[in-house]
């Protein structure tokens, strides 16, 4: 699947986007970003207050208990400040 | 009677005067043009800004935006409705954001607008960069945004 990262959850990790292959025990979005995570320093940092990012798959939004089988894509970003 | 909402997400200005004029011209029904425009403003806090950088996820922002404005025709009577976004650099003064509601009476015409204003600010998919004479850094979002979008919430 590919994952896209936006704002400073981008930075932080240092690309837009990438393509992953997660294992299938990670099934939901915030074992996802656990197991992203675990990938090193840049993605702890990015992901070091969970409950913080926002998650959306196939440009909808989504929750973080949501499941990630058959996701086409999924983005990671900070609270939205549009408007 | 159905409408199709106009979206656009864009790096280019727009012109407000002509967008509004857009939705209530040739027509008899329409009693109401309502319009919201954001701005830059030139301080954030009390520190002056040089300019904003907007950036946003291609395709959500459309999607989610039609979202938001099939929800608010679904609720609202409204004979027409406008929505654009800009990204890229905007500098103090610039337009941001324009949503223009018609309907044939004021009160759908405002609700429907703040209702969007509200749900933008809150879950369309762009996110504010400020730029200062000390370089670059996120805006924060705002609780109280989120209070103002969660009191459309229906229960």
């Amino acid at each position: 699947m590919k994952v896209k990262y936006f704002a400073w959850v981008r930075e932080r990790i240092g690309k837009a986007e990438e393509t992953i292959e997660p294992p299938a025990s990670v099934r939901t979005v915030d074992e996802l970003m656990a197991w992203l995570s675990g990938r090193g320093e840049a993605y702890a940092y990015a992901f070091e207050k969970p409950k913080v990012i926002r998650a959306a798959i196939d440009h909808a939004h989504v929750k973080a208990d949501a499941a990630i089988s058959g996701a086409r894509e999924i983005a990671f970003f900070p609270p939205m400040t549009g408007g | 009677m159905s409408v199709a909402a106009t979206i656009r997400i864009q790096e280019a200005d727009f012109d407000v005067a002509q967008e509004i004029a857009q939705l209530s011209k040739g027509r008899t029904d329409v009693g109401a043009v309502v319009s919201f425009t954001g701005i830059c403003r030139g301080t954030e806090g009390s520190e002056p800004i040089a300019a904003l950088r907007l950036e946003h996820y291609p395709g959500m922002a459309e999607a989610e935006i039609k979202r938001q404005a099939e929800e608010a025709m679904s609720r609202w009577p409204l004979q027409g409705l406008t929505i654009i976004h800009r990204f890229g650099r905007i500098a103090p003064g610039e337009n941001i954001v324009l949503v223009v509601t018609a309907s044939s009476h004021r009160q759908a015409a405002f609700q429907a607008a703040e209702f969007l204003m509200d749900y933008l600010k809150t879950n369309a998919p762009f996110w504010k960069q400020e730029e200062s004479a000390r370089g670059t850094s996120w805006i924060e979002a705002q609780s109280h945004d989120d209070a103002a979008a969660a009191r459309w919430t229906k229960s």
